[in-house]
């Protein structure tokens, strides 16, 4: 059964954001659906460009106050 | 009597301990305070230095100190490792059979690397994480007389800014041996700009460019072909080295996982107070933590004397007085100059220009480490 999975990386700058999504994208299983809060303005663009790379899928980005709030489902 | 007992005898259980021998000295001496640590290891590692040993700067010996010695007297100090937690009753059982019950538990457990999670890598790459392997790359270094070297990094990995480092000094020393023409440098990134601090990377990537150093970001190791010499990347590119230099993946320590207590050894954590999500009387610090913050010495040595402070007045005042911030500040060499990022949650880190000034003092720090992990600096 796959999992919804909370990345909490908001207010951090090392190893930051990117990083630590695919810290949690190694750990999931194959159908788990990863949410990364940030607050680092980069990530709407970093997090695409890897995800899209890798041949992940971005189900939806959104800024909810002052947090993105970016969904990733792992395909591989 | 309150009992507190700390697990792990590595930078942060260490400051932890020594911080609440002193703040709660007077406790202790009237019996009210038993302060326990359980350890692994009767030696006691300074990690960083394995860098130099790579590089045939430190001798392996120079790294290590007994655990007692830097312990205070008042600490009950067993190397007795864990390997059983019942955190719902208070008690914890050891590898030779002894239970210890607590009020308060401290985990610093820290983590290791993992190397067989990729295939190839342990084969195929060098690494500098362990003495055993930092003395063999220092001779794989020394007999190395040209070609590709290639440098890939491992997620998660502690202490961030070693990549980096490690490529700054890989240039210099092959200058210092005059045959810097000969060897073609090429660093490999996890993400998309060449170190995770912004700063960093934009400081960094010109001093590359100027050194002559090759770099590739998106590069996550998938395999390594040792028998080809060939590493690839999940994103599908690949490159032909002769030699090959991996930080690889960390874990937390098995018995953390084989307890439950967090995937992959990582506890979750409380970001501000440092306690284990659903457990106020479990303390986590250092690489066991589960936060977005730096598996490093610096990271713990903050959390520790936040954790210190809040254990002594809940003992004696019963609140705790304040809150971990996110504190980091890591020295970065590169080469014979060195500069230091320091940031928290809310503060990027503001990085300066590196000098000869900053390098000496991290070669002084190598050997103030054992005052600060006493908890006197």
């Amino acid at each position: 059964m796959s999992k919804n999975i909370l990345v909490d990386a908001r207010n951090t700058y090392c190893p930051g954001p990117l990083m630590e999504l695919i810290t949690y994208m190694r750990q999931a299983d194959v159908g788990d659906t990863l949410e990364l809060l940030s607050t680092d303005e980069g990530t709407v663009d970093d997090v695409p460009e890897w995800v899209n790379k890798i041949g992940h899928k971005i189900v939806s980005s959104e800024q909810i106050d002052e947090a993105w709030h970016i969904k990733i489902c792992k395909l591989k | 009597m309150k009992k507190i007992l700390v697990i792990g005898g590595g930078t942060g259980g260490s400051i932890v301990a020594n911080n609440l021998s002193r703040q709660l000295s007077a406790k202790i001496r009237d019996g009210e305070v038993d302060i326990t640590m359980l350890s692994a290891s009767d030696k006691h590692m300074y990690q960083p230095g394995l860098l130099y040993v790579a590089f045939g700067e430190m001798m392996p010996d120079e790294l290590y100190r007994d655990q007692a010695s830097l312990l205070e007297s008042s600490i009950n100090f067993h190397v007795d490792p864990v390997e059983q937690f019942k955190l719902d009753e208070n008690w914890v059982k050891t590898k030779s059979g002894k239970t210890y019950d607590y009020d308060i538990l401290v985990i610093a457990t820290g983590s290791r690397v993992m190397p067989n999670k990729t295939p190839g890598l342990s084969e195929g790459a060098h690494s500098f994480y362990t003495e055993k392997g930092a003395v063999e790359l220092f001779k794989g270094l020394r007999d190395f007389e040209g070609g590709k070297l290639a440098i890939v990094v491992g997620v998660p990995h502690k202490c961030p800014i070693a990549p980096v480092e490690f490529t700054f000094a890989l240039d210099q020393y092959f200058k210092d041996r005059g045959i810097r023409d000969k060897v073609e440098i090429k660093y490999h990134y996890p993400i998309n700009r060449i170190h995770s601090i912004e700063n960093v990377a934009k400081w960094a990537k010109p001093e590359f460019d100027k050194m002559g150093i090759e770099y590739e970001t998106l590069f996550n190791v998938e395999e390594v072909d040792v028998e080809n010499k060939i590493v690839k990347s999940m994103e599908g590119s690949e490159y032909k080295y002769d030699m090959l230099v991996s930080i690889p993946e960390h874990h937390g320590m098995p018995v953390i996982e084989d307890n439950d207590l967090g995937q992959n050894g990582w506890i979750p954590t409380d970001r501000h107070k440092l306690t284990m999500n659903g457990h106020d009387n479990v303390y986590v610090i250092g690489d066991t933590t589960n936060l977005p913050v730096s598996k490093t010495g610096s990271a713990a040595h903050f959390e520790a004397e936040s954790v210190a402070t809040n254990i002594a007045s809940i003992i004696k005042i019963g609140t705790p007085v304040t809150e971990y911030d996110g504190k980091v500040m890591c020295f970065i060499e590169a080469g014979h100059e060195a500069t230091y990022a320091k940031f928290d949650y809310l503060n990027p880190p503001d990085l300066k220009t590196p000098n000869k000034a900053m390098h000496w003092l991290k070669m002084s720090y190598n050997k103030m480490y054992w005052t600060s992990v006493r908890g006197l600096l």
